[in-house]
């Protein structure tokens, strides 16, 4: 068994993936900074142990993902009325090209099955696809579904943050899941 | 019929809420036609798993810890 003193070295060596995890979420590289290293100061002062490497990492996600939902908070009372209503042009154009005037997918965007997505999750190639994606989505669709998929908040906490009605919030989340999936179809699946 | 925007909006929307009875069954006939609105009622929910799982740590298979190895 590794106590959190031992796996600190570890955490150290590999703390640009939780970078990089954070700064995806809050879109600030210095801000994505502070909580990681809050997070890896909390770590060390933990008490469990570890056998496995999955646990370690199930373990200090928790704690990095806490992190960041306090600071979307914080950020969330902050947060003026024209940040939100930003990019709506852009959502209604990326519809149209999704599917045709009466509202059925055009021929070249009808979805088609991903081939075992479980054995893509192993890729370390798959995840820089779907961080990619993720990255070309407008900042508020991706932090309205990173906060909902990633850091697991419903609907109505997430409405509160970001001071937007809940019909907003499933609005958005289509779009984006409709995007998201079109990418990740595009630059993985359609290329295996 | 129902059209692929409105389809899509209820099975997004069915992972966030319950839909009502009417709202299932017009989604039921629309996705036992309509296969690309099957694929993307499935890719929503893997969506939902891939973020689950997203969470990059040392990916690299030897990347074991310390005494890993020797458990």
């Amino acid at each position: 068994m590794l106590t959190p003193v031992e796996i600190a070295p570890y955490l150290e060596e590999r703390r640009m993936d939780l970078v990089r995890f954070a700064e995806l979420q809050l879109r600030d590289r210095a801000l994505a900074e502070d909580a990681v290293q809050e997070t890896l100061l909390a770590a060390l002062t933990g008490h469990q142990a570890f056998a496995r490497r999955a646990e370690v990492k199930t373990w200090v996600y928790g704690i990095l993902k806490r992190k960041i939902v306090d600071e979307l908070r914080k950020r969330g009372r902050e947060l003026v009325l024209s940040d939100v209503l930003v990019d709506e042009d852009d959502e209604g154009d990326a519809l149209d090209r999704l599917f045709n005037a009466r509202g059925f997918w055009q021929y070249d965007t009808r979805p088609s099955r991903w081939v075992d997505p479980e054995e893509s999750l192993q890729q370390q190639q798959f995840w820089r696809v779907f961080e990619a994606c993720l990255t070309h989505l407008s900042a508020r669709n991706a932090q309205v579904f990173m906060m909902r998929e990633m850091l697991e908040l419903d609907t109505p906490e997430i409405c509160s943050a970001l001071r937007i009605t809940e019909r907003n919030c499933w609005v958005i989340l289509h779009r984006t899941r409709l995007a998201l999936r079109q990418c990740i179809s595009h630059q993985w699946f359609e290329s295996l | 019929m129902m059209n692929c925007i409105h389809a899509t909006r209820l099975l997004s929307e069915s992972l966030e809420r319950k839909l009502g009875v009417w709202e299932r069954t017009h989604l039921r006939f629309h996705t036992m036609m309509c296969s690309g609105c099957r694929c993307f009622g499935e890719q929503a929910q893997q969506l939902r798993e891939i973020s689950r799982a997203y969470a990059p740590l040392g990916e690299n298979k030897s990347d074991a810890l310390p005494n890993e190895r020797a458990l």
